[in-house]
Order: structure tokens, then C-alpha cells, then sequence
């Protein structure tokens, strides 16, 4: 019997506002235990929640960029259950009624496109955490990240393996980086995902019995803690066994998921309508404004870029994967003559000189100079080679690439002249060569462009030596 | 120098310089200190604060910067206002080493107004009761008669404000914490309607029901000091953003042609008679002076008391879940595991009645219960509500009992919750519904209890409930007549 894998994703996201959901409180990552707290966040007696309208922006945001409806009523519910890091004893989500609905996602798939649907998309505030590293008999509580906004987004259990999980969270994130509402940063936890998996028999409709794993906080790990659970759950079902409902972890070392408490033991979390906040009401022309201030969408970047700039669809879909990269591109494109040419340096030449894409705003070498120095190459100016060497000189010294081309004399010898009295010095200083040419040995034009580059110190335009070689050759 | 008893003598008493703050503050600070060991009204006196804010609030007058009515006067807080860098204890175990570094906006609006704070009143642990007995820091005494209950859960308010331990207090009011009290000793309580005063640092019992409000011997007082707590606070989402009247100023004794409905249901059976007669005679001065009664019916105010035992244990079952051993409250001793942690920390800390709610609640919101009760409790609370609104189309403000009762033995209802709870069933639906409403002493028993006359109003309309109050309190000053013996 074959089995399939059923997978639903559960995306934890935190927003990249300055202040918390419910508090004044910074979010800022990395600062000393505790330092980001007011008596709000720290749930101390008699504080009451106000919710940060720009929490609510943002997640409107994540909402329509994944075709989500807006809820023009949605409710703040407190989940209760004990754990010292919850320092009000209860964390307030959102429940039966969330701020986005109905969204979906299209992510590739070995068969083409696949469409992932979105449940909802719902708020909360992230916890704290526990400090184990100060002693080995207690441990320490660190509520800075408590109060930090997330959103919750849930998927349909639409995804069939681990590669469409990978894909369908890159996919998110990508966006939600693009809409500029969460960093994405999977090391700091700004993004992370819990697994629903299931197996059932090919053929069958009915659902299996499914196993949450927990906080899984890079692609790798979602990669292979799906592909173990997978394997796990058609194992026990093999063997004649039920699946248990549980919920699991994944040990990365290992490379294996195990139970951390099963149903019996699941929190009954006593959900009702926080009673500090009001609903939470959107408005119709608030809801555009947010709508247009919504920058263009990978999606629609990519078919835009292969129709205006007439490049294969492979490179427009790396160029619009990140926002800085695909602004980078069509900055660039916009001055290049050849935006094609713009495309290849940058895929090529320019993606391997930068840490990542977040770093692409900085880099060195504005797109309006990396256009003129495709320009030059584009009018023959300079040939590849040189251009190679000015791009790292533009990228360690800031010159543009005009500049050192003049100041260096780099400039393409394309004048036939010029090329045709080197060639003819050329050919009569190595007769023997010649006459193996002239008797077939045909291969050794290249030993005849390398000495013509040798003389002009690779300024000529090898195309052009190329061609006059081969007729001085052949002419007699 | 003759003690002041309100805030208009006291006040008057500063402006003709008979008696300057500092020394209205030593008085009250003297007259607790050997008073209050029979009424036990106070957890916390603040006998360095009261006078340093005492030497602050004279220098501002002498300077000519005189702020109000409140200037100077010596007034007490119920121990759930968090105050910085003073306890605040909720009357619990739990919180009795609390040191807030916080203020709650009621405490930080008196003291910018100027008045002095005494100290924190005792109450019922976490405002759960109905007679101050479940008070960590001892039961608080009736000043009328020592054996008896003030009421609850502002108990220590108005007792302290009855025994003149204080000018007046600010307590809260969840299902009668203000107005019960106040009927019981005899002073004045007002809750006003829900967002009117900021929540802020007011720890938190039933969020949806909390409400601070005045306790003071006469209506005008209570106006001077709704007036001063009042307003929107963005602290407070629940906070209402309307602008708060100078109540006091706009203060009126004429209530000729003013609709008073009497709902038929309000006067139960097992009432005490000598409660209804005072109160229908209470009713009857209203007439006299020129209003308009109307007999009416709010049939679903029967069930307020069990909506109220459902959504009140409910949520406090979640506020009350940030007391665990962790942080600020009770820890218990060599805790094993974070569970024995949790659980003793709590059971220690904790005393039986706020366990009880807390069971209550917890139970009441659990998968399998929540529909069947806390949503059932939602929507029968839409239907008390409503037939308040169906009233108001016919009425301007609505008159009862405060309490079916007088001031009951101490001891007397302890073993029994349900007779307890049932002290309530008169204020609880002002606030099922977030209405203001507001005790104001209508006559003595024949055993000399004084004897509390609601009135109820419109939401945010607490003008006309106070001057309705006034007037009646003006056409028979009962706070003149009887003065609470201080035990």
C-alpha cells in the first residue's frame, strides 16, 4: 500500500514594530535580560492592554498580500494556562474571531503550481522566555519578548510533502519581507512554524490521526522533521499500529521528532473575550488606504519583469525573491541599455559579493553605476575581462567605472588598425605556429588571441581579434 | 478645632485658615491611631506620606496656587489602588509584600488634585465579598455596632468615612462593593458607570464589572471626588473618552417633574420590613418634592445574580492567574518542582473564598461548560440590559433598596456563600448593565442601622442621579442627625 503525507502549516511571524502589541515597550532584540518591560508587559497588578494601531496596519498588511479577507470585526480572547515566562497566567490571541480569513498562497510544486490555502491569520503577543545558562538548579526568567506582536497564519492541510512545506514557508516569508512587516529572521525567532503531519493511504479521503511538531525555527529543520515524521507515522501504520495524537519536538541533532505531551494531557485553555480590549474594528477606507499602500507583490513583480525587461522567467523569479534585490535590478535596468545584461551581472557577478539580500540596499556599487558599467561593456568599450576587474574596483574603492576606465586606459582597442598592426608583428614573430595553422591545426587560433590580448594588455575586443585573426590566417 | 466630617468643612476650614492641612492631617492620623484598633479599617497607614503631601498641599496654598476643594484634605484609598512605592495588598496574603513601582490613575488624579492619602483601606481579599471578612488583614468593624459587618467589599472605605478615620474614600464597585457598604454604614456610595473612571492600577476582580467610585458622608462630597477621578485615560481601552462634568458645581435639588421608576421586582420577598418601610417612605419624599413615580418592571433582573456568579468568577479565574509564585506575590517555602510551585504558592496564598471563585470560574469557562454557562451568562446579561433600555423610555432614574438588610453579625453568614452572594441582589444589576448608581442613607432601624436608598441612572448620566440624591438627602439631612460612633 502506498501511503501520503498531509500537511498543514501553523506560521508564527513576529511584526517589525518599534513598540509591543499591547504595551510602550521596545521590541528590540538582543537587549540584557529584562531591560524591555513596563509594568504592562509584565502583567503586574491592575495593567491593562492597549492595542498598538500599528500592529494592526501591519497585519492587514500579511493579510491582503496573501489574499486573505478582511474581518471588519475581529475579538482579542485570552488563552490561560500557567508557565512562568506567561507572566499574566493567561496570553491574549485572538479565537473564533480573527482578523483574516480565506487567503491562499500558489507555491511550485514538482507538478507545476500548487495552490495552499490560508485558514486565518490571527494576532497575539509572544511570551517570554526561560534562562537556563546562570545556574544549574534554577532557572531565570527573560520577559523581554514578552508583549512582542505576532501573527499566527494557518494553513489548510493542503501541503502533500516536505519540500511544499519548505517552499510554501519560503514563499511566506518572502512576502511578508517584502510588505516590510516581519524581518524573517528564523535565528532570532522572528519567524518559526509549527507542523501538523498526518499520513493516510493513497486513495483514502478521511484524514489520519495527526501529531503536531512544535517550534520549528529553519528550513532545514522543517525539511527534515516532516520527512522523519513522515516516515515514523507510515512505519507505525505498516506495522499494524495507530498513530497517537500528540504533540512532538524535533531533536535536530538526532534528527528524529519525539512526544512532548499527548492529547490526555492538553491544556483546556479556557478561551473567552479579553474584557480589557474592544473589538478590534476595521473600517472599509482604512482598509484601502492600507490596500494601496501595498507595494507590488513578488508574483506580479515576476511576470512584470519577463515581459518589460524580456528575460527568462527562471531569473525573474530570483530577481523579485527579495525586495532589495529586485529594486536593485530594476534601478539598474532602468539605466542599462541592456537590461538582460543588467540581469546576468547581477545573477552572475554581483549576487556573490553580498552577504545576503538584506545587504543589497548597501552595497557599494549604486545600480545606476553598475548600468554604466554594463553600458560600456554593451558599446565595446571595455570588454568582459576588464570589466570584471573594474566591477571589484568600484566595489573596494567607490570610483565609478568611467572614471577608472580613464584613469587606468582601459579602454577597448576595437580600432582595426591598431589591431591589425599588432597582428601582423604577431604573426611574423611565430612563422612555425602559422604554418601548423595553415595545415589544419586550426585549434590554434586560441594561442593566437592569447598573444594579441598579451600585447594589449586585454584591452582589444576579442570578438574583434578573433574575426581579423582568422582572415590574416587564412588570407595567404 | 471641631473634626471636620466633609470635604466642604474641611475645605473650609483650610480657606479661613482655621486649620491648615498639616494639621487636619495630624488630626486624622491621631484619631486612627487610636480609633482604628476597634474598626480596623485601614491595612496601611501612611503617617510620613500623609504629612510630607500635607506640608506640599500648605505651601501650594500659601503660595496662592489652591487647587480645589480637595486641597489639603485628608481623605483614605481602598488597598486595590496600586500606589507607587507604597503596598498595595488587595487585602491578600498574596500581595502582602507588594511594593507597586506603578500608580493607578485614580491615586495619581487625587493626589495631582491636591488632597492628602491617609492610607489603604481594608477590604474583602481581591474585593470577593460581600461583609470584609475574607480580608487577609482581619475583619473591618461596623461603627455603628462592632459586632456587625460593614459590608463589603469596600468595607474598610465606609467604615473609615462613617467613623470619621478619614473625610472620605475611594473604593470599587463590582456587584455592590461600594454601594453596599455605604448603605450599611451609613455614608454615601456612588459607582458610576462603567468607563467612566479609569481602571488603570486598579487590581483587576472582574474586569467587565470593576468600577471606582466615591464613598463620602453627603452627595456633594461624593461629587467633588467623581469629579477629580473622572475621565478618559489611554491607559484604559475601556476607558470612555467623554469629558467629566464639574458634577458638584452642577449640582440640583429640584427634581419637579423627574420620572422615579420603582421596579416592582426589586422589593423581594424576605426583605427586611423595617428596609422597605424606610424606603418606600424614602420614595414617597421624592414625590413630595415633585417627582413623578412610575411603577415598572425589569423581569429579567432575577437572574442578575447567577449571570453575576457565572461572568464575575470568570474572569476574575483569569486575572487572578498572574499571582503564581513567580514574580511580586507570596512564594511558598522550598518549592520541589515549578507545579508544587503553582499550586502551593496559590493555596497558600490564596484564601477560601477567592479559591471558591476561582473554581468557580475556572469550571465555568472549561470545553464542554463554556456554552451552558458563560455564554448563556453573556446572553441573559443582553437581556437585563435590555429592559433597562426599555425603562429609560419611560424614566429618568430608578429607586430601591440598596441592601434587603441592615448590617448583619459578623460570623453570621461566613458558613453559608449562597446567603451571602444574595446580600448583593439589589446593586448587582447596575452592574450587569455598567449603569451608574449611587446608596444614599434613608433612615435607621430600631436597632439604630442606618439604612441605604439606591437610585439608579442612564449610562453616563450620573448628573441626574446625583441630583436626585441630593435632593432627597437635602429635604432630610440624615447625615446630620446620626454621627457613627468611631466603635
Amino acid at each position: 500500500m502506498e501511503y501520503e503525507a498531509v500537511i498543514g502549516l501553523e506560521v508564527h511571524a513576529q511584526l517589525a514594530t518599534e513598540s509591543k502589541i499591547f504595551s510602550s515597550s521596545s521590541t528590540k532584540f538582543g537587549s540584557p535580560p529584562n531591560s524591555q518591560v513596563n509594568p504592562v508587559c509584565l502583567g503586574m497588578p491592575g495593567v491593562l492592554p492597549v492595542f498598538n494601531e500599528r500592529v494592526l496596519e501591519y497585519a492587514i498588511k500579511a493579510g491582503l498580500a496573501t489574499n486573505c479577507e478582511i474581518a471588519g470585526k475581529s475579538r482579542f480572547a485570552r488563552k490561560n494556562y500557567f508557565y512562568p515566562d506567561l507572566p499574566k497566567g493567561y496570553q491574549i490571541s485572538q479565537y473564533d474571531e480573527p482578523l483574516c480569513l480565506r487567503g491562499h498562497l500558489e507555491i511550485d510544486s514538482g507538478d507545476g503550481k500548487k495552490k495552499i490555502r490560508i485558514t486565518r491569520i490571527h494576532l497575539e503577543e509572544d511570551a517570554g522566555k526561560l534562562v537556563h545558562e546562570y545556574s544549574d538548579f534554577e532557572s531565570h526568567v527573560d520577559l523581554n519578548r514578552a508583549g512582542v506582536p505576532l501573527v499566527e497564519i494557518v494553513s489548510e492541510p493542503d501541503i502533500s510533502t516536505a519540500e511544499e512545506a519548505v517552499e510554501y514557508v519560503k514563499k511566506l516569508r518572502t512576502i511578508l519581507k517584502y510588505i516590510e512587516v516581519c524581518d524573517g529572521n528564523m535565528e532570532e525567532g522572528s519567524l518559526r512554524c509549527d507542523a501538523n503531519v498526518s499520513v493516510r493511504p493513497v486513495g483514502q479521503s478521511e484524514l489520519g490521526t495527526k501529531t503536531e511538531i512544535k517550534n520549528l525555527n529553519s528550513f532545514r529543520f522543517i525539511q527534515r522533521a516532516i520527512e522523519y515524521e513522515t516516515k515514523r507515522q507510515e512505519a507505525v501504520l505498516r506495522g499494524g499500529g495507530k498513530v497517537v495524537q500528540e504533540t512532538r519536538l524535533f531533536d535536530s541533532q538526532k534528527g528524529v521528532t519525539f512526544a512532548m505531551r499527548s492529547k490526555e494531557e492538553a491544556h483546556d485553555y479556557r478561551y473567552f473575550p479579553d474584557p480589557d480590549l474592544l473589538p478590534v474594528v476595521v473600517e472599509e477606507d482604512c482598509l484601502e488606504k492600507i490596500r494601496l499602500s501595498l507595494p507590488e507583490l513578488p508574483e506580479e513583480k515576476l511576470s512584470r519583469f519577463a515581459d518589460e525587461f524580456n528575460i527568462p522567467k527562471n531569473d525573474a523569479e530570483t530577481l523579485s525573491s527579495s525586495r532589495p534585490l529586485a529594486e536593485y535590478f530594476e534601478e539598474c535596468a532602468k539605466h542599462a541599455k541592456d537590461s538582460k545584461a543588467a540581469s546576468n551581472w547581477i545573477l552572475n557577478e554581483m549576487l556573490r559579493e553580498v552577504e545576503d539580500e538584506d545587504s543589497i540596499a548597501e552595497f557599494p556599487v549604486k545600480p545606476e553605476d553598475l548600468a554604466e558599467l554594463l553600458n560600456l561593456i554593451g558599446e565595446g568599450k571595455i570588454n568582459r575581462k576588464t570589466a570584471k576587474e573594474i566591477f571589484s574596483e568600484m566595489i573596494s574603492g567607490g570610483k565609478r567605472a568611467g572614471e577608472i576606465v580613464t584613469e587606468k586606459g582601459l579602454t577597448q582597442i576595437t580600432d582595426e588598425d591598431e589591431i591589425s598592426s599588432i597582428i601582423e608583428k604577431i604573426i611574423e614573430e611565430n612563422q612555425k605556429e602559422v604554418e601548423r595553422y595553415r595545415n589544419g591545426d586550426t585549434k590554434l587560433l586560441g594561442f593566437f588571441v592569447g598573444q594579441v590580448m598579451k600585447a594589449t594588455k586585454g584591452k582589444a575586443d576579442p570578438a574583434v581579434v578573433n574575426q581579423m585573426l582568422r582572415k590574416s590566417l587564412e588570407e595567404r | 478645632m471641631s473634626i471636620p466630617r466633609t470635604i466642604k468643612e474641611a475645605a473650609a476650614l483650610i480657606e479661613r485658615r482655621e486649620a491648615s492641612p498639616v494639621e487636619l492631617a495630624e488630626l486624622f492620623l491621631e484619631r486612627i491611631s487610636s480609633e482604628d484598633g476597634k474598626i480596623n479599617s485601614y491595612i496601611t497607614v501612611w503617617e510620613e506620606a500623609a504629612l510630607e503631601a500635607a506640608r506640599k498641599a500648605e505651601k501650594q496654598i500659601s503660595e496662592g496656587n489652591y487647587l480645589g476643594p480637595l486641597h489639603g484634605v485628608p481623605i483614605a484609598l481602598k488597598d486595590i489602588f496600586v500606589t507607587k512605592d507604597s503596598r498595595t495588598t488587595c487585602g491578600s496574603k498574596m500581595l502582602r509584600d507588594f511594593v507597586p513601582p506603578y500608580n493607578s490613575t485614580v491615586a495619581e488624579k487625587l493626589m495631582a488634585s491636591g488632597s492628602v492619602v491617609l492610607g489603604k483601606n481594608n477590604m474583602d481579599e481581591f474585593a470577593m465579598g460581600s461583609s470584609n471578612e475574607t480580608s487577609y488583614f482581619g475583619p473591618v468593624k461596623n461603627p455603628w455596632d462592632t459586632d456587625r459587618v460593614p459590608g463589603g467589599s469596600s468595607g474598610g472605605s465606609a467604615a473609615a468615612t462613617a467613623a470619621n478615620l478619614c473625610v472620605a474614600s475611594v473604593g470599587t464597585d463590582t456587584g455592590g462593593s461600594i454601594r453596599q457598604p455605604g448603605s450599611l454604614c451609613g455614608v454615601v456610595g456612588m459607582k458610576p458607570t462603567y468607563g467612566r473612571v479609569s481602571r488603570y492600577g486598579m487590581i483587576a476582580f472582574a474586569s467587565s464589572l470593576d468600577q471606582a467610585g466615591p464613598l463620602a458622608k453627603t452627595v456633594e462630597d461624593a461629587a467633588i471626588i467623581l469629579s477629580s477621578i473622572a475621565g478618559h485615560d489611554p491607559m484604559d481601552s475601556t476607558s470612555v473618552n467623554l469629558p467629566a462634568a464639574d458634577y458638584a458645581s452642577a449640582l440640583s435639588a429640584d427634581v419637579k417633574g423627574l420620572r422615579v421608576g420603582i421596579p416592582k421586582e426589586y422589593f423581594i420577598s424576605g426583605m427586611d420590613p423595617e428596609v422597605e418601610k424606610s424606603v418606600r417612605k424614602a420614595i414617597a419624599e421624592l414625590e413630595t418634592l415633585g417627582a413623578e413615580i412610575v411603577e415598572i418592571s425589569l423581569p429579567h433582573s432575577r437572574y442578575a445574580v447567577s449571570t453575576y456568579y457565572i461572568i464575575a468568577p470568570s474572569e476574575a479565574s483569569s486575572n487572578l492567574a498572574r499571582y503564581d509564585g513567580v514574580r511580586y506575590t507570596y512564594r511558598c517555602e522550598n518549592p520541589e518542582t515549578l507545579r508544587d510551585l503553582f499550586f502551593r504558592s496559590r493555596s497558600e496564598g490564596f484564601g477560601d473564598e477567592v479559591k471558591r471563585r476561582i473554581m468557580l470560574g475556572t469550571y465555568a469557562l472549561s470545553t464542554g461548560y463554556y456554552d451552558a454557562y458563560y455564554l448563556k451568562a453573556q446572553k441573559v446579561r443582553t437581556l437585563i440590559i435590555k429592559d433597562f433600555e426599555n425603562a429609560w423610555e419611560k424614566v429618568d432614574v430608578i429607586a430601591s433598596a440598596t441592601s434587603p438588610e441592615t448590617a448583619f453579625r459578623i460570623g453570621e453568614k461566613t458558613e453559608d456563600p449562597l446567603k451571602m452572594y444574595l446580600s448583593d441582589i439589589l446593586t448587582i444589576p447596575c452592574n450587569i448593565a455598567g449603569l451608574p448608581g449611587i446608596s444614599v442613607p434613608c433612615g435607621f432601624s430600631s436597632e439604630k442601622l442606618p439604612i441605604g436608598l439606591q437610585i439608579m441612572g442612564k449610562p453616563f448620566d450620573e448628573q441626574t442621579v446625583l441630583n436626585v440624591a441630593y435632593a432627597y438627602e437635602q429635604s432630610t439631612k440624615w447625615y446630620e442627625k446620626e454621627v457613627a460612633p468611631p466603635g
